[in-house]
């Protein structure tokens, strides 16, 4: 029998095996979705759809499940709210802040320059999560705390919450230094990737040099654009550990028409609220409420990677690469 | 535009061994090319299959002068001390081997050698009298244009291909209605407009490899450039475009100076007014294109155009 | 040879732009001195806080057992932690990654299938660690995996261990491992596969004595990229390995006591020492994220070392390659 297993295989063999294994992904894919739908059923078979709503103070809920209350009304507006702001914020300021720093480094940076911060993109890109929190935490926190906040502005929301410094300021300005070395790797690559021969044509035509990069190879790059954008929003959306040591830990809706306030209010993402209840899971409403939050996590994943490859498509007929 | 549908019959003219230079091979295009008359009477055609296909006519006022221009690669000197003129009516073929220095030639003229890094000039080139490096050199580009071997239209539609140049150079960005009649002009006299005026907006890489060609043209040209510089600009096309094309050379030249590459004699025979001949960097000889190829007066020039070597 | 007198002028004068090309042309140099600028913070403030509070005898006692650790306590546990679990998650993650992207690209029938566990890798990759930690919580409580960590009498299985949280760092790793080596092996040239199929060998011979051999360099480098992104996950840790300090083992087998048990990493270490957590002591903090950025930073080194060496070992020197 042994000496079955140690002749060489035939192919069709082989090929079962190996694509029993690769299916394994598949299958691994699914049976997350089934487990974390089916825990995550209760609560919104309890609540429906104003489980995403507005409507009371979502901590005090989750503390009443977390003392053992079967009761299962949750309302996570905030959080849902505290994900979007973070997210959108730091993506918008993030492409944005990569586009530029992508074409400096293709077009404008000297070459010794370009030499060192090639290697920077790719040490950013692979500091962990945990020491931008422990930076945030240990320093810009206390430093927004008590050099922006004014006592002023302390007092005058006392009552609701409390302005300690880890706020929606701290929590974008470091998720959004996270997320750009992603997006700076990806459009740098798209920025070489086109072709010499329009470069050289648009400034054969007398366009300067900022104008041909703009017009030409930022427009033909707009698909690998668009991708670093997804992957960048998938990581934010998913950040859980950092959001947690920076943003506050508060399940509060920071309010826009507050002003100036709006940016230093706290918050608690979806993905840091499920990283702090993770210890009281034996609560089957706390339970079930952390799986919510994670469902809603995967499907907002997914979409995303669906809606980066829908997006693209239309690219595809003006010749862009993609 | 009448063409005779007939080719001819190759194999009555055998070519002796050791005697005059092998004929050259006239190929005849049997459908009409549609290339618009637009507002220029056409000058001859192709009736006469393969003879130089337009008249030469007197030629303007200098545009170009260049005075013993030299340019370095490092220390390799591409191009030895070249003296020219480059005159408005007049189509300057630039012929030679590989490696003879015409291309770079052709590209210091609009100082895109500038983008190799490592590249030096030596000498004067002066547009209209001034140095061209005294000028801006996106100025310089927009009056010296410049149309590569590969067609290279911008992933963008036709019109806005075109109309690139007239955009991007203008201070304030032109609307619309400003920039459309220049670009039908410009597709016009390009001879491209009756094959794209239904389909302004459909990207450009979906034309065929002459029509981006074309459109490449009709993009260097947008902005009224005084000089035309075209490397190669055939040699990835079809006979068909071809003949299309240097049709459009020789309706183009009486607006502009026209410097062409080509490695191809027969066509530097049939579309130069001027040719000149370098070899290894030197320009051998510069004289009008009968000269050249009938009568030439030095030595390598008559190997090359025999076909001893290149 | 002439002199030459004029020097190249390479850059055009950026007086004659327009106001908004200006504009975007300073900030595009700042947004690149600007990165400069903040990576040099980062690190560097990392680096003086940790030379300042790590002392090398942290880096071999043990935590003391206390919640409070601003008084005593190394972290030999948080690191011994960190390398299972490095070790567990790329165990997992080298041979399945190994084996699809092998299938995607020497089989690959029927083709939508390949396609669906393309994008599958893709899924996984973009799926938070978070979630792909909660996941496991719920997939590793069921009777089924009771073997993988502690089981209280009355039959509840807690779910946390060395070996869940590997399993679910195995996922992380996962599509570094299979980018790479699909990459290496879609770029070895047709004709290599060829020559071995002439010579009468079955295609899964040539997978294992021609291919495989060829992108070994490529798996290293996904496997060095994907053990940087398991050392410093935190989430899964977290969630999966529960909250002890120490190592803490399991049952009585020798060995696989240690990978039922739980225990910490130093990323939960720096967590539960910063103010987020309940250890409160900064201190500590500091110097143990100050390893962990070494040793990031020099698996990041690794990775470049094999990258390049890989090109230059490629197939080019192998005796199959076309440079003879």
């Amino acid at each position: 029998m042994l000496e079955r297993l140690r002749q060489p295989w035939p192919d069709r063999r082989a090929e079962l095996l190996l694509g029993a294994l690769a299916c394994a992904v598949l299958l691994i894919i699914v049976l997350m979705v089934v487990f974390v739908a089916r825990e995550a059923w209760p609560t919104f078979r309890h609540n429906g759809l104003s489980w995403l709503g507005p409507g009371g103070n979502v901590d005090s809920q989750i503390g009443t499940m977390v003392n053992g209350g079967r009761d299962f009304h949750l309302r996570a507006w905030p959080l849902v709210w505290g994900t979007v702001l973070t997210t959108g914020l730091a993506v918008a300021f993030g492409l944005a802040f990569a586009l530029l720093a992508s074409i400096f480094i293709v077009e404008f940076a000297p070459d010794r320059l370009r030499a060192i911060i090639v290697p920077v993109v790719r040490l950013l890109a692979a500091v962990p999560s945990v020491i931008f929190g422990l930076i945030g935490i240990l320093v810009l926190v206390p430093f927004v705390g008590n050099h922006i906040v004014t006592a002023g502005q302390k007092k005058s929301v006392e009552f609701v919450v409390q302005l300690s410094g880890a706020s929606l300021l701290v929590a974008t300005v470091i998720l959004t230094v996270m997320i750009v070395p992603i997006m700076i790797a990806i459009i740098v690559d798209a920025l070489y990737a086109v072709p010499r021969t329009w470069k050289e044509g648009a400034v054969a035509l007398g366009v300067n040099r900022w104008r041909a990069m703009w017009t030409v190879s930022v427009r033909a790059a707009r698909p690998a654009i668009i991708a670093a954008a997804v992957l960048a929003t998938a990581r934010a959306l998913g950040e859980a550990i950092m959001l947690s040591m920076v943003s506050g830990s508060v399940g509060f809706a920071p309010n826009p028409f507050d002003g100036p306030l709006f940016l230093l209010e706290p918050l608690r993402p979806l993905a840091a609220t499920i990283v702090e209840d993770a210890e009281s899971l034996q609560a089957p409403a706390v339970r079930s409420s952390v799986y919510a939050f994670a469902l809603l996590l995967l499907f907002s994943s997914l979409f995303l990677s669906l809606a980066g490859f829908l997006a693209k498509q239309p690219m595809k007929k003006y010749g862009a690469r993609i | 535009m009448i063409t005779d549908d007939r080719t001819t019959d190759v194999s009555t003219t055998t070519p002796d061994a050791a005697g005059p230079p092998p004929p050259i091979r006239k190929i005849v295009v049997d459908a009409p090319p549609t290339v618009a008359p637009a507002a220029h009477t056409p000058v001859g055609h192709a009736a006469t299959g393969g003879a130089p296909a337009h008249v030469r006519g007197e030629p303007g006022p200098e545009r170009m002068a260049l005075g013993g221009l030299s340019v370095f690669y490092g220390d390799n000197e591409a191009v030895k001390s070249v003296s020219l003129s480059i005159r408005l009516g007049e189509v300057l073929a630039l012929i030679g081997p590989s490696g003879c220095g015409k291309t770079t030639l052709l590209r210091t003229l609009n100082r895109l050698t500038e983008l190799t890094p490592g590249a030096r000039r030596d000498g004067t080139i002066l547009l209209e009298g001034t140095d061209i490096d005294a000028l801006e050199v996106t100025t310089l580009r927009r009056r010296v244009s410049m149309v590569f071997q590969q067609p290279n239209p911008f992933p963008m539609s036709i019109f806005d291909n075109v109309a690139y140049a007239l955009r991007e150079q203008a201070r304030k960005r032109p609307g619309r209605a400003v920039v459309e009649p220049l670009v039908e002009d410009a597709l016009r006299r390009a001879g491209l407009w009756d094959e794209v005026k239904d389909k302004l907006d459909a990207p450009a890489l979906r034309l065929s490899g002459g029509q981006q060609q074309r459109l490449c043209i009709a993009r260097a040209i947008a902005t009224r450039p005084e000089v035309l510089l075209m490397d190669e600009p055939c040699s990835a096309l079809d006979p068909r475009s071809t003949l299309v094309i240097e049709q459009l050379i020789g309706e183009l030249r009486q607006d502009l100076a026209i410097v062409i590459v080509t490695h191809n004699m027969q066509q530097a025979r049939r579309v130069g007014d001027k040719v000149a001949f370098m070899y290894l960097g030197d320009l051998v000889e510069c004289g009008p294109a009968e000269q050249i190829f009938d009568a030439p007066q030095a030595q390598r020039t008559r190997d090359y155009v025999r076909g001893a070597f290149g | 040879m002439a002199v030459a007198t004029r020097p190249p002028k390479r850059h055009e004068s950026i007086a004659t732009w327009r106001w908004g090309d200006r504009i975007a042309f300073a900030l595009c140099w700042a947004a690149g001195i600007g990165l400069c600028l903040i990576a040099a913070l980062i690190v560097g403030y990392m680096a003086i806080r940790g030379i300042q509070y790590l002392k090398p005898s942290l880096l071999w006692s043990h935590p003391s057992g206390e919640v409070d650790q601003s008084n005593s306590g190394g972290f030999l546990d948080p690191i011994l932690g960190t390398v299972l679990l490095t070790i567990i998650g790329i165990g997992i993650a080298t041979p399945i990654a190994v084996a699809t992207a092998v299938w995607v690209v020497e089989y690959g029938r029927p083709s939508w299938l390949a396609r669906a566990v393309e994008s599958g890798i893709e899924v996984v990759a973009g799926t938070p660690d978070i979630v792909l930690a909660i996941f496991g919580l719920a997939l590793f409580q069921q009777g089924l995996f009771g073997w993988m960590s502690f089981t209280a009498e009355g039959g509840a299985v807690f779910g946390r261990s060395f070996l869940t949280a590997g399993a679910m760092m195995s996922l992380i790793a996962l599509p570094m491992v299979y980018g790479n080596t699909r990459e290496g092996l879609q770029a070895i040239p047709r004709h290599v596969r060829e020559a071995s199929y002439g010579l009468g060998k079955t295609r899964i011979a040539t997978i294992r004595r021609v291919l495989l051999p060829a992108v070994k360099p490529n798996i290293s480098t996904g496997a060095a990229l994907g053990m940087g992104r398991i050392a410093g996950d935190t989430a899964i840790v977290v969630v999966l390995l529960g909250a002890t300090l120490r190592l803490e083992s399991e049952g009585s087998v020798p060995g696989a006591n240690v990978l039922k048990g739980t225990g910490s990493t130093l990323t939960s270490y720096v967590y539960n020492n910063s103010p987020a957590g309940e250890g409160n002591a900064a201190e500590k903090a500091y110097a143990a994220a100050f390893v962990l950025l070494l040793v990031v930073v020099a698996l990041n080194f690794a990775v470049d070392l094999l990258a390049r060496r890989g090109a230059q070992t490629g197939l080019e020197g192998t005796r199959l390659g076309a440079g003879r």
